[in-house]
């Protein structure tokens, strides 16, 4: 089924200067035009280019364990009155989507003739991917992640260590993760001939916001089919997935834009960038962004670190503008109840992220914003190992191990 | 005063171009330091007005920022403190695209005219994006300064030093403002090249921290900006005459050739 006529909205490639509508763009200093002009051609050339897609699909199924099965979860459609089904990013490798953006951003750095890659890392999630397709292709690794995150997720600072990778803190502005961006794009600046700078969402000047979809629309391209096979051919009624930049639902919305299926985004309540965010500009992009009456950009805030950014990829800003999609947000308390419930009935424990996504439609299907009965497609963005000892020092109490 | 005549002016009676930085609201009286730099010699002053996540400056600029955001500083603020205070040559703003988007371009450059900036300077808008803010700010009698980069193009960089106004501002190095051991060897190339395709003032900047390297860089160019070294004393705590010194001593050593 697709949308007729003059209410389709397309996620197709942005306009000459980068832009879905009126966001994204390419605010760089000028010594970085150059650069993000070499990752632009040379990754239409490699999406263009057979060989490439095939060697980037081969590392996604024998090293990632692509494609990812879609789970019907019946005890936990029964409490909530819908039938749900979840793709499972959990089970790739790493443990979460990040490693579909990582391998393509690998292939292309080795692509350029360049021997090595930087990136920022929020909770530890992409630094850690980043590094493994590092160690995987040969090359150097360097990750910037804020000296609060270091501190508060050392456990991925070790993995990262382990996978080869140099771990940069950084200590200048508020050390979290919009400023690990802020010191990513000054180091990529000072060693642009070597150095590919993997941004870990859709988000950054063009052509990330754009490529980092496109590595990332195997989600919904798969998730479309496998829910065909498991709804009789149809669609599901609704999709939903956790926004932080939005890598995932940018992906899992790519499969299901054309269908009349309902696109629903959730935010942090806390980083919520489409409900309370204003145009902007930062860290290349125009989009929409958190910050106050004289545009400092405020800090996000929430128990999810993927979800701590103060902006949001362009093409959601534009997806929301245009009616496409739908963008929610969930607060930490119901967030945890999600997580428990889907512990409890499924028997899978969610990363705090697509927990959000979870709380959402529990929250949804009890008020009738989704009606009874509905076939939901929710992104099991990532597994929830990595947040384990920070949900049992929220929940061990109530779980009787606090 | 308008940048680009007062800069020809000193550029066509001999002298090399000195263009200081100052960061709005670091202290108290941080209209005092920038007064004492222009006593002391400076061709135009460069205002730097904070943002938050100041992407294309090191650490120096970086703490200076902080430290003045945390002292209250807004765009308004620091403009209406330039306002009470006319100086006898041009100042330029300096900062990121956010800060002037918010405010709405023409207001921008209109509350900037009104506290007597004829000049800016924003790194976050290449040529691709800057065409909005060029309209506002020339409609308001701003020059915008566009940056030329070791990387750029040939051909963009002839573009580039067409479309820029007041001067040409040349990125010493590749990387971030900040105070370095010697000069990069990519000023000289760039303040060549540039020098070769435009008769508008070239200035060139980034990692210029003694008078030995001002000269060098300045030989090859029309000038330098000097913000870093400036900067470091400010937030180690020198007074207002030390810094005077300081920028007397980059005058001396410019003059003297």
């Amino acid at each position: 089924m697709t949308i007729a006529g003059a209410n389709r909205v397309e996620m197709a490639e942005p306009s000459e200067s980068g832009r879905f509508g009126d966001y994204g763009g390419r605010y760089v200093p000028e010594a970085l035009v150059p650069a993000c002009a070499e990752v632009e051609a040379a990754f239409r050339a490699a999406w263009a280019d057979p060989d490439f897609v095939a060697r980037y699909r081969g590392l996604l199924a024998d090293y990632a364990g692509r494609p990812t099965p879609v789970t019907e979860c019946h005890r936990l459609s029964a409490e909530l009155g819908v039938r749900l089904l979840l793709k499972r990013e959990d089970l790739t490798h790493t443990g979460s989507h990040k490693i579909n953006n990582v391998i393509g951003q690998g292939l292309l750095t080795v692509e350029m003739g360049k021997q090595r890659v930087i990136a920022e890392t929020g909770a530890g999630q992409h630094g850690v991917a980043t590094a493994t397709a590092a160690a995987l292709l040969g090359l150097q690794c360097v990750i910037y992640m804020g000296e609060v995150d270091t501190e508060r997720q050392e456990l991925n600072v070790f993995r990262m260590r382990l996978l080869g990778a140099e771990v940069v803190p950084v200590r200048s502005g508020s050390r979290t993760l919009k400023d690990a961006v802020n010191e990513a794009m000054r180091a990529w600046v000072s060693e642009v001939e070597t150095t590919h700078y993997c941004i870990g969402s859709v988000m950054g000047p063009h052509p990330f916001p754009w490529m980092v979809r496109e590595l990332q629309r195997v989600i919904g391209d798969e998730a479309r089919e496998q829910c065909r096979t498991l709804l009789g051919g149809s669609d599901p009624d609704l999709v939903v997935a956790c926004v932080g930049g939005g890598s995932n639902s940018a992906g899992t919305f790519a499969g299901f834009v054309g269908t009349s299926a309902r696109l629903v985004g959730v935010e942090a309540a806390g980083g919520s960038a489409v409900g309370r965010g204003v145009p902007g500009v930062l860290h290349g992009m125009r989009s929409l962004l958190l910050q106050d009456e004289a545009g400092q950009i405020l800090e996000a805030e929430s128990i999810s670190a993927g979800l701590d950014y103060p902006g949001i990829g362009p093409e959601h800003a534009y997806l929301a503008g245009a009616g496409r999609a739908e963008y929610a947000s969930a607060g930490d308390d119901e967030v945890l109840d999600a997580l428990s419930l889907l512990a409890r009935t499924e028997g899978i424990i969610p990363a705090l992220e697509p927990a959000h996504a979870l709380a959402w439609l529990v929250r949804a299907t009890r008020d009738g914003t989704v009606p009874g009965g509905s076939t939901v497609l929710l992104t099991m963005s990532g597994r929830g190992d990595k947040d384990a000892s920070q949900v049992m020092s929220l929940l061990g109490d109530r779980v009787g191990l606090g | 005063m308008a940048l680009e005549p007062a800069l020809r002016a000193r550029r066509d009676a001999g002298a090399k171009l000195l263009v200081t930085y100052m960061t709005a609201g670091l202290t108290d009286d941080w209209v005092d330091y920038l007064q004492v730099m222009v006593e002391a010699g400076a061709d135009a002053v460069e205002v730097g007005l904070p943002f938050s996540d100041p992407a294309m400056d090191g650490p120096t600029i970086q703490e200076a920022s902080v430290r003045a955001l945390a002292r209250g500083v807004t765009p308004g603020s620091a403009l209406s403190a330039l306002a009470a205070r006319e100086q006898p040559v041009p100042l330029v703003a300096m900062t990121y695209y956010n800060l002037v988007l918010r405010a709405g371009l023409e207001r921008f450059a209109a509350r900037a005219v009104e506290a007597g900036v004829t000049g800016a300077i924003i790194p976050d808008i290449p040529l691709e994006e800057s065409a909005p803010w060029e309209d506002a700010a020339s409609g308001a009698g701003i020059a915008t300064v566009l940056l030329a980069a070791p990387v750029t193009p040939d051909d963009r960089l002839a573009l580039l030093a067409r479309r820029s106004r007041g001067f040409v501002y040349g990125v010493n190095l590749m990387g971030v403002t900040g105070e370095r051991a010697t000069l990069a060897g990519s000023a000289k190339v760039l303040a060549g090249r540039l020098k070769a395709l435009t008769d508008l003032p070239v200035v060139m900047g980034f990692g210029i921290s003694t008078p030995e390297q001002a000269v060098e860089a300045a030989a090859a160019a029309d000038g330098v900006v000097v913000a870093s070294v400036l900067m470091r004393s400010v937030l180690a705590g020198a007074a207002v005459g030390e810094v005077g010194a300081q920028v007397a001593d980059f005058r001396r050593a410019l003059d003297e050739g």
